[in-house]
């Protein structure tokens, strides 16, 4: 089929903790991007990323990197945003509004000393008085999810725990994780609880980080430096409270999961490989669950025995993942970057066997409260 | 009394007759007078129909946990002084959820479906914030 768009760049920012700014982070992956594409600055006529500064998003950011762009956008839905920004970039590229979007992401959590997954979540607007003055943190919102499941389907914290296991396995042959020393499930469940059931384990960490993406009109593959990737499907949801009345162990990638597929004419069965968004353990297993790979309350059953490693069926997180490699925030452009470089097969040791088809899962937000959902199904040339 | 240390709410006009309700230990929901519609949180619309025509309409203040979290590292406020709390979403019996926290309950005696019934913190003089226990 015709693909929307073609990925024809990627970089990912390897410092897991710099000493430079988002801004220089972000003008360093870009000029890799667009060198990994073999397109220049002057090429660029799109601009993407999230809102850095309220108020006038991505302003400065145009301003520093010194860009004219015919087309903007700000999109902000937590980690997953750069995976919409590849799905609002299509868009914009099958308008013909723009020919070359570039996206960015920076941010120095980890050297700014930012306790992500811990810190009081306030957000400064009005749904604060009904939820904030309760102790809300983002690793508190997702463990209610995790308690739940736990609930209604059997699901164990051991189960949970082959997720991190898998995930380390393959950080170990990524050498700009993080942490690379290989795990069990015993040692996830030894870590420290930190909002039951979720372990330390069961979290992502805290790096700096940046990266950029580089998605282009279909017309451009022949002036690309490397086959480009073809984008194939691509949509967006929110899942929110529902005015009290939300099933939480419904993502909105049951949503978006299902739309992404069918625009790109493909089955879960068809993926080679899954990027999906791991803030925390329970957030992989309910995306599996939603989007389709197995039926609700099965994820469990699912993530076990191997399946999602290296040489299993669905191997996902090839890169180490953000409970590994690198989680500066918000990881959505990393699904994008490893999922592309699989596709490619430029990923050495930890290369998935005839990659042909991937699928690109963001979440952004709380599972526990509202969060997006983003999907891309990514093609070979 | 000590002071409170935890985060408080940012009142407006708009959720003001929730919180005086609260101050008088009752707790509110709304009912749209146009479609039926029973909804939490408070809002200036029905959620469901976006009719500006909702009314106040007191809970029975009972309710089971939906789902839970016995939270035991955190940086929030108050909160971190007094590790472990409970995290909670609570369906009431008017069918709506609400984000609260169990107190006055040994955390580990929580549990999903537990029976549940309003109580308020007197944090200080009118307002008074809601949280569950054990009924």
């Amino acid at each position: 089929m015709t693909p929307q768009a073609l990925i024809a760049g990627v970089h990912e920012f390897p410092e897991r903790k710099t000493t430079r700014s988002m801004l220089e982070i972000q003008a360093l992956s870009a000029r890799a991007a667009l060198e990994d594409a073999g397109l220049s600055k002057k090429d660029v006529d799109g601009y993407f990323t999230v809102a850095g500064n309220p108020g006038i998003g991505p302003l400065p950011i145009v301003d520093y990197l010194n860009l004219d762009p015919k087309y903007i956008d700000g999109t902000t839905i937590g980690g997953s945003s750069f995976v919409a920004h590849v799905n609002h970039a299509a868009a914009a590229i099958a308008q013909g509004r723009c020919r070359v979007a570039l996206i960015t992401y920076g941010s120095t959590s980890r050297s700014s000393g930012v306790a992500v997954g811990t810190r009081e979540r306030i957000a400064g607007d009005y749904l604060d008085q009904f939820e904030a003055l309760y102790g809300t943190s983002t690793v508190g919102l997702y463990a209610m999810v995790a308690r739940r499941h736990m609930h209604e389907y059997g699901t164990t914290s051991e189960q949970l725990a082959e997720i991190a296991v898998a995930t380390r396995r393959h950080a170990s042959l990524n050498p700009l994780a993080l942490y690379r020393e290989p795990i069990t499930v015993k040692d996830v469940l030894a870590s420290p609880m930190i909002s039951a059931p979720l372990h330390l384990l069961d979290c992502c960490v805290i790096t700096d980080g940046g990266g950029a993406l580089v998605v282009v009109h279909p017309d451009l593959a022949r002036d690309l430096r490397k086959p480009p990737v073809r984008l194939l499907g691509s949509a967006e949801a929110i899942a929110h409270t529902s005015a009290g009345r939300r099933d939480f162990l419904v993502s909105a990638a049951a949503e978006s999961g299902p739309r992404a597929l069918a625009e790109a004419g493909v089955a879960p069965r068809d993926v080679s490989m899954a990027m999906l968004y791991d803030s925390f353990t329970i957030t992989v297993l309910v995306t599996l669950e939603d989007l389709g790979f197995c039926k609700k309350g099965q994820g469990g059953g699912f993530v076990s025995g191997g399946r999602i490693a290296l040489g299993g069926e669905l191997p996902i997180n090839t890169d180490g993942g953000g409970l590994s490699s690198n989680h500066p925030g918000m990881r959505g452009i990393f699904l994008v970057v490893e999922a592309v470089r699989q596709l490619r097969g430029e990923c050495g040791e930890r290369q998935v066997k005839d990659c042909r088809l991937a699928l690109v899962h963001g979440t952004g937000g709380a599972l526990g409260n509202r969060h997006s959902g983003a999907t891309l199904i990514l093609g070979r040339s | 009394m000590t002071e409170y240390s935890k985060p408080l709410p940012e009142i407006t006009a708009e959720s003001r007759p929730f919180w005086d309700a609260c101050a008088r230990h009752e707790l509110l929901v709304q009912t749209c007078r146009a479609c039926g519609t029973v909804q939490y949180y408070p809002r200036g619309v029905c959620a469901a129909c976006w009719s500006p025509d909702v009314e106040w309409t007191p809970s029975s203040g009972r309710g089971r946990v939906y789902t839970f979290t016995v939270t035991h590292r955190t940086q929030a406020r108050g909160f971190r002084d007094e590790l472990p709390y409970v995290l909670a979403w609570i369906t009431l019996d008017e069918g709506v959820q609400v984000m609260s926290n169990i107190v006055g309950v040994d955390p580990g005696k929580v549990a999903i479906g537990m029976p549940v019934r309003v109580t308020f913190d007197d944090v200080k003089e009118g307002l008074s914030i809601p949280k569950f226990t054990a009924a």
